[in-house]
């Protein structure tokens, strides 16, 4: 019973390691700001998922889709909570073209809480001819999408240098020693002060990426928090039935003398 | 099975019975003598079964929301994740449920190995049980592909390559894999209805599994064969079932911890791309279960070869009741053969992981010897290993441990014989 149980952790942790080693190639010490939605209870700082939101709106939106959100989903339980009139204006801000109508004709309106994120361009050839040949990755679950995840993409917005003297760049292309290959189209994005945070927070480069990279988790993983709490419920449901189940089984096989 | 005359208390059971004998398998089942010295490792049997159709259950429920197009099935997938009423819930037991799935396979397969399950009178429930596992690795490729991420794509676009390394017929039979002369909407639809297809069909592999199992009965650590049932021997029902359980919850602790906690780190990053056949990502890996073939196939330098050495790297498994020509089936007895077991088991750990490795240097270098020596173990090391190989005494039974032909007092204590 013993060695079964060491065995069995044995290549538990064989796994775990063994995944972690095969998929981060890149050993470069990623930054980590210590992220609250991290670890077994982790939730998602509500206050810095608005400012994220207002990150994303005012400086990455204008190039970066976020096409799998829906405005509605900027109230649900879980993400930025704003409420349901908050939400209805900021869907407010936003024409979409909907259609055809009685007449056969299309019309823009402004969004509905049940509107996706509207897109920044029409298709994909658009928003690569706009950024130099470059297409600006959908927003929905990159965190999920870049190995090193929050980190990755934290680092990377603070990741941006002068390059090193060996390294010459063509135009709209610039240094980020995060990336991989060190190149990247997207110039940095931050700065401090750039915009004015609602709630008054002071906008650091760093404040900003935070806040960007929270609400990035959040729209990946839209349903994180109930899913650290369901798992807590359900692996102590199951050690307590786990309890159980040794003890019928050591009385049951106590009527054989064979050991369990 | 006629080995016990049921006969149901009620009249209506009865008549009900003679018809079609279902109560009579029900208590063949719950009777049904199994040795009372089996260890933790014979639990995965159950735990498979559980799995099998776990990922049934969860599946068919997927399947009501997913959309197999091109255009649609990675927004499909993004669906069931946010808007399905606990579709996360379902997807990351689906997804991780394959790894465990693949985990308990593994150390089901590796615990016959040791052993000697698939000795005489057991051919047949072994080879029944390779095919199952060959139809598991087709399911869970295809699975993966059904999300249409960018590991999706590059791995169905690696892996139907591979027939075309097949002589004067290869890009025939690719093309007629694909539907068409790229990886595309046929391709995908088509996986879609095998990866639904496939689990009915390991379903009823897995009956026919259980049913061969019952003929001779359960292998056992120290490999005699039982007289049954006797003082040796417990029904299956309590003894089993109870201890089957405890091990299921075990196991379901585990499986619980990477879906609730880590349900992404057993996957690659790349597969949240949606896919795109115009840009290829830097490694194409497949899921960690299959990292061993992977690396036997890329560590041939000729690519038919190379598909040949994966494909014989499984069937040397199918043959190797035949290879292994010793008559003593638990490695307990084969001093030998134990060392040799666990240089195969470290030689498949160094497969994996060199799988996942970029294919140059080093890394391909001990890849090569790591294929080498795999092939030398089945076709070279058993078959002689058997003969050669001096085996220490074996008892006659489990409950009175006398060897069978010298007495060696210090075997009575070992405990492994009882554990």
């Amino acid at each position: 019973m013993r060695n079964f149980i060491k065995l069995f952790s044995f290549l538990f942790l064989i796994i775990i390691l063994f995944s972690q080693n095969a998929f981060t190639e890149e050993k470069k010490k990623l930054l980590d700001p210590g992220w609250s939605f991290k670890g077994y209870f982790g939730k998602f700082d509500r206050a810095s998922l608005q400012r994220g939101y207002q990150v994303y709106t005012e400086v990455c939106a204008s190039c970066h889709s976020m096409k799998y959100l829906s405005y509605r989903n900027l109230t649900e339980e879980g993400g930025p909570e704003f409420s349901k009139e908050q939400a209805k204006a900021i869907a407010a801000n936003f024409e979409v073209i909907d259609g055809p109508n009685d007449d056969g004709e299309m019309f823009t309106r402004p969004a509905k809480l049940s509107d996706k994120f509207v897109n920044p361009y029409q298709n994909d050839k658009e928003a690569m001819a706009s950024n130099g040949g470059a297409y600006p990755p959908d927003f929905s679950v990159l965190v999920k999408a870049r190995s090193g995840g929050a980190d990755y993409i934290y680092s990377l917005l603070l990741g941006y240098e002068d390059p090193p003297s060996n390294v010459i760049l063509d135009d709209g292309v610039y240094y980020n020693k995060y990336m991989y290959g060190n190149m990247i189209r997207m110039p940095n994005p931050l700065s401090d002060g750039l915009i004015e945070y609602n709630d008054g927070t002071e906008a650091t480069e760093e404040q900003m990426a935070k806040d960007l990279v929270t609400f990035l988790s959040w729209a990946a993983e839209p349903h994180l928090e109930a899913r650290h709490k369901i798992g807590f419920k359900a692996i102590v449901y199951l050690i307590i039935l786990t309890i159980l189940a040794y003890f019928s089984m050591k009385r049951l096989w106590s009527r054989v003398e064979s050991k369990v | 099975m006629s080995d016990h005359n049921y006969v149901p208390s009620s009249k209506l059971g009865k008549w009900f019975n003679d018809r079609l004998p279902l109560l009579s398998l029900s208590a063949h089942l719950s009777e049904y003598p199994t040795p009372k010295n089996l260890n933790y490792w014979w639990t995965f049997g159950g735990i498979l079964t559980f799995c099998l159709v776990a990922q049934i259950i969860t599946g068919i429920v997927l399947a009501m929301h997913y959309v197999a197009h091109v255009d649609l099935a990675f927004a499909s997938v993004e669906h069931i994740m946010r808007d399905v009423n606990y579709g996360w819930l379902l997807r990351y037991f689906h997804a991780n449920g394959a790894s465990m799935f693949f985990l308990a396979v593994y150390i089901h397969i590796f615990r016959s190995l040791y052993y000697g399950s698939y000795k005489s009178p057991r051919e047949v429930i072994w080879i029944i049980g390779m095919i199952i596992y060959f139809l598991m690795m087709m399911t869970a490729f295809m699975g993966y592909v059904l999300p249409w991420g960018q590991m999706s794509f590059w791995a169905a676009t690696v892996i139907t390559n591979l027939f075309s390394a097949v002589p004067f017929v290869g890009e025939s039979i690719t093309n007629w894999l694909w539907g068409g002369f790229a990886v595309d909407n046929p391709t995908l639809t088509r996986f879609y209805a095998l990866h639904y297809l496939l689990p009915f069909l390991i379903f009823g592999l897995v009956i026919l599994h259980i049913w061969a199992l019952h003929v001779p009965g359960n292998n056992n650590p120290i490999g005699i064969e039982l007289k049954k049932p006797s003082k040796d021997t417990v029904p299956f029902h309590p003894y089993i079932v109870i201890k089957d359980l405890f091990a299921l919850l075990l196991f379901l602790i585990v499986f619980a911890f990477f879906v609730f906690y880590a349900p992404n780190i057993l996957g690659h990053a790349d597969n949240y791309i949606e896919a795109n056949p115009m840009v290829t990502p830097n490694h194409i890996v497949p899921e960690w279960y299959l990292l061993p073939f992977y690396a036997i196939l890329r560590s041939v330098p000729d690519k038919l070869f190379g598909v040949i050495a994966m494909f014989a790297s499984i069937f040397v498994l199918v043959i190797l009741p035949w290879l292994d020509t010793s008559k003593v089936k638990s490695a307990i007895f084969r001093p030998i053969y134990k060392q040799f077991y666990w240089i195969l088991v470290i030689d498949v750990l160094i497969l994996g992981y060199m799988g996942a490795m970029p294919a140059e240097g080093t890394y391909l270098l001990i890849a090569r010897v790591a294929t080498t020596y795999y092939f030398l173990h089945f076709l070279i090391i058993l078959p002689i290993l058997g003969k050669k190989e001096k085996t220490l005494p074996i008892p006659l039974s489990i409950t009175d441990p006398v060897m069978g032909v010298s007495p060696n007092p210090d075997m009575v204590k070992k405990k492994e014989i009882y554990n």
